[in-house]
């Protein structure tokens, strides 16, 4: 991936774009880690508070080259992981990618991508095809959107996704034309009409693989025999369209800008945009050519990030931002199935819609949330019969606290982690054998309990 | 052209799997780290004893004052409404081919229309004899020779939204209104419920279905009914009883609006905690309640968890409206004949063996079952073996008080089609949620449905 050259890309320099000029200490910079990647690991919100606001912005948008930061991941046996062939192995090979990676916001892109075009492995049935539109978002995820949108229309895994190899001349298939628009570029009802979606599906002809045992689909490829060179009318323009012009009369519709910048603005911000906010990301947008990486910038640097309410974490961020926060890497496959019991299991999407943000929490997903919270833990829980802990509430939650690198918690929190402490430390009182034991157990649950807590939910 | 064909079969079995892992999952896997216990039943005591009035033996778990005194008032509550009618909706989600479940076999277009997917053979309706039961629906065709069965061939609405999730959209929230943001059952919910009760609207998946959400009271969502257990390593006893109470004690209200929302779910999280327990699997990883009736083996979590619905209901527990999903694949836009045959069979089954179950329970009687999908498919197949988005489809009633009459006539497919190709609909699913509404839960449709004075309600409980 190209460098981006030049000064930082901030949108200061943007007309009717607020940047946030408030404090940016450490708490304002975990935030940011939050939004733009997978939270702090320790130091890091410091050390990026050093940097100001804009200067924190441009270091996540045009990062210096990969590193990563810690041991290779392994499953539970201690070998290697095989993401193209072992089941679950593509989901903990990308969070460890989220977990070790230096550039969380390629990686928080590629994630982003990931939902707005959200081809699942349920139909594509390729841990490798799947991997390779990973690398393609990971790759292009911050350039233009009109290349990553032409890449995703011709990539494999969505082809078969969406049937866009099925699509021929003899006999169209509507499926990726109707989701191009209503999910990809303009929205539901935004601008086309049923007449576009049959129109587009004709245009988008042409696209073919084959199908090998034991190798499974193969040789994608653009056959012009099947595609369909008659006249299309789209969105009230006629010609002999390709699939380049599908792509292209999508991304210059008049719609289009105003669904990308809001679409893009949600992953970021709880909040929608005002007017003049939207409407100068608009021109952000279509003046840079449909550049990504600075609408993400200004989306970054504006106040509402900062002063507006929290965003629930999604399961894999909460999972990659518990194991980031303690400085674990991966170890185990145990994280797919947990991560799927909080409703979000990568490449698995739950349909071409991608994940409900508005909807994370209920209480089946807040169990797996416990049980995430468990898993990262339980390998470091106290041997009651062997360890000892201080016979106080607040010394031992100031321990599980430093546990967890000290994460600020509010008053309701810390009353109700206290009140159990004081609870369970009283039931053991006069016999002795229950104080030695009762105080590791209270230590192993606070960790347990904090790492659930509101706070830790939602950043 | 095989390729596609196996290509599919290989994503439904994938998808079995993924089904089976989660469901694994759900009982909690094995240690991840050497050392680590399982997290299922760590330190806890298993205690049996018997309901009062109720005459069922149940199984309760970390058994203690609070765990029996939580188990006595979810009993109690439950007795206060005993004889509450319960809607269970089954969503097939993918537009399910109304064309296929019902095939019709006596239309002279039916061929022409579909010369690779036409069925052939099954059982024809009494109701219509050009409308055949597709082969795998066996089940729903006996429970409708017992009358147990009102068929809905062409169920939806005018200028249906070919999207999925719009459509969806619709039928959740009972109104053709993208900006609806609670469902029809969850209005009915907050007209009805109780704010300490989250067991009244009950999603059985992974997540919540959205036609059960709420503007105000508590709903849930289990991926069973054993499947709600909590644990921490090396915590145990008196202890472990403390930490259960205090995730309830998070969930204090907060004001920024993303820490109230995970408060809030944290409490409900509590609540549902206490009228679960006396579901929870124990150690030998067995479900804490008897199925009297075989259900399908399944990988799919579909036929386990109608089971547990049973047993729920069966101990009283105060269920009003519960909703799932069948398993499945119903969007088929290729290769279509195996896809839909192998959903549809273990759906169907699966609701013969609890419709079974719920009669040997004796509480058939207080049990509806809706099931429906967000639209049917276009009557000429495509070329890829399927079927692309279509308009009405297909919809039934399931249980021992429905009226057993069709609702809605098969319009047939010489005039029965729209420009577009797609069959109209003869009935409106905003008609049926008005009459289920009124005829069976017993309130009002008026302010539930938007515009409900405007729906014709066909007569759907005898």
């Amino acid at each position: 991936m190209a460098r981006f050259p030049g000064r930082p890309i901030t949108s200061s320099r943007v007309a009717g774009i607020a940047v946030y000029r408030g404090k940016f200490g450490a708490e304002q910079a975990e935030r940011l880690l939050w939004r733009a990647g997978f939270g702090p690991r320790p130091g890091e919100a410091q050390k990026l508070a050093r940097l100001g606001v804009e200067g924190a912005v441009h270091h996540l948008v045009a990062p210096p080259r990969e590193k990563l930061v810690g041991h290779e991941p392994r499953d539970d046996k201690g070998h290697p992981l095989a993401p193209f062939d072992a089941w679950g192995h593509d989901h903990v090979w990308w969070l460890d990618r989220m977990v070790r990676t230096s550039r969380p916001l390629v990686e928080r892109m590629a994630l982003v991508w990931h939902d707005w075009f959200a081809t699942s492995n349920s139909g594509v049935d390729s841990q490798r095809l799947m991997l390779g539109q990973n690398q393609l978002f990971r790759e292009h995820g911050l350039g233009s959107f009109h290349d990553l949108f032409g890449r995703v229309t011709t990539d494999p895994a969505m082809l078969l996704w969406l049937n866009g190899s099925d699509n021929s001349k003899y006999s169209p298939n509507e499926n990726y034309a109707r989701e191009m628009m209503e999910l990809f570029t303009l929205g539901a009802d935004r601008g086309y009409r049923e007449a576009d979606v049959r129109q587009q599906a004709r245009a988008l002809t042409g696209f073919r693989n084959d199908w090998r045992n034991g190798v499974g689909p193969t040789n994608f490829r653009y056959d012009p025999r099947y595609h369909d060179t008659a006249s299309k009318t789209i969105f009230g323009h006629t010609g002999s369209y390709t699939w380049k012009d599908s792509v292209r009369l999508c991304v210059s519709h008049p719609d289009h800008a105003s669904f990308f910048v809001t679409k893009l603005w949600s992953y970021f911000i709880a909040t929608p945009p005002d007017h003049a906010t939207r409407s100068a990301l608009e021109r952000l947008y279509v003046r840079g050519r449909h550049e990504v990486r600075p609408v993400v910038a200004a989306v970054l640097s504006h106040p509402d990030l900062y002063t507006g309410p929290r965003m629930i974490k999604s399961p894999v961020l909460y999972n990659a931002g518990l194991l980031r926060r303690i400085g674990r890497g991966i170890g185990s496959t145990a994280w797919v199935w947990l991560d799927a019991m909080a409703g979000q299991q990568l490449f698995y999407p739950p349909n071409v819609a991608g994940w409900d943000d508005t909807r994370w929490l209920d209480t089946a997903t807040w169990r797996g949330r416990w049980w995430i919270a468990q898993y990262v833990v339980g390998p470091y829980a106290l041997d009651p019969g062997k360890a000892s802990q201080p016979d106080d509430a607040h010394r031992l939650l100031d321990r599980a606290l430093a546990f967890w690198r000290h994460p600020t918690l509010g008053p309701e929190t810390m009353t109700a982690l206290l009140a159990f402490a004081r609870n369970a430390l009283a039931d053991a009182r006069g016999t002795a054998w229950k104080q030695r034991q009762y105080s590791v157990m209270v230590q192993n649950a606070l960790r347990h309990l904090i790492a659930v807590s509101p706070e830790l939910q939602a950043a | 052209m095989t390729g596609p064909d196996c290509n599919h079969c290989a994503g439904l079995s994938r998808s079995r799997f993924l089904h089976r892992a989660a469901a694994e999952a759900g009982r909690g896997l094995p240690a991840i780290e050497p050392g680590m216990p399982l997290p299922a039943g760590t330190g806890l005591s298993r205690r049996s004893f018997l309901a009062h009035g109720l005459g069922a033996a149940l199984a309760v778990y970390g058994a203690s004052r609070l765990g029996i005194r939580a188990f006595e008032e979810g009993i109690a509550s439950a007795a206060t409404s005993p004889a509450q009618p319960v809607l269970v909706s089954v969503f097939l989600e993918g537009g399910a081919d109304g064309l296929s479940v019902l095939s019709p076999q006596g239309d002279p277009l039916y061929q022409q229309l579909r010369p690779q997917l036409a069925l052939a053979g099954g059982t024809a309706l009494r109701e219509d004899g050009r409308l055949f039961w597709h082969p795998a629906a066996g089940g729903l065709a006996q429970l409708y020779t017992e009358n147990k069965v009102t068929v809905m061939p062409a169920i939806g609405y005018t200028h249906a939204d070919q999207s999925h999730f719009t459509s969806r959209h619709y039928w959740e929230v009972g109104a053709t209104d993208a900006n609806l943001r609670t469902g029809w059952l969850g209005r009915y919910l907050d007209r009805i419920g109780t704010p300490d009760n989250p067991l009244q609207g009950l999603s059985l998946d992974d997540t919540l279905a959205p036609a059960l959400a709420t503007a105000k009271l508590p709903v849930a969502s289990i991926a069973g009914a054993d499947q709600y257990d909590f644990g921490s390593s090396r915590v145990w006893g008196q202890v472990e009883e403390r930490m259960l109470e205090a995730f309830g004690l998070l969930g204090a209200p907060r004001s920024d609006p993303g820490l109230r929302s995970v408060g809030m779910v944290a409490r409900q999280a509590d609540r549902l905690r206490h009228q679960l327990l006396p579901f929870q699997s124990g150690s030998d990883g067995k479900p804490a309640f008897t199925i009297p009736v075989p259900y399908p083996q399944s990988d799919d979590p579909f036929p386990k968890r109608l089971a547990g619905l049973a047993a729920m209901l069966g101990a009283g527990l105060p269920l009003h409206a519960v909703a799932l999903s069948a398993p499945g694949e119903y969007d088929t836009h290729s290769a279509q004949a195996g896809a839909l045959a192998s959903g549809l069979q273990l759906t169907s089954d699966s609701l013969l063996a609890f419709q079974r179950d719920l009669e040997a329970r004796g509480i058939a009687d207080r049990v509806l079952v809706h099931v429906w999908s967000e639209f049917g498919r276009r009557a000429k197949e495509n070329g890829s073996a399927g079927t692309d988005h279509g308009a009405a489809g297909v919809g039934f009633l399931v249980g021992t008080r429905v009226a057993g009459t069709m609702v809605g006539e098969f319009p047939g497919l010489a005039s029965g089609l729209d420009e577009d190709g797609n069959l109209k609909a003869t009935a409106d699913f905003r008609g049926i949620y008005a009459a289920l509404l009124e005829q069976w839960l017993g309130t009002d449709a008026a302010g539930l449905i938007p515009g409900a004075a405007s729906f014709a309600r066909p007569t759907l409980i005898r």
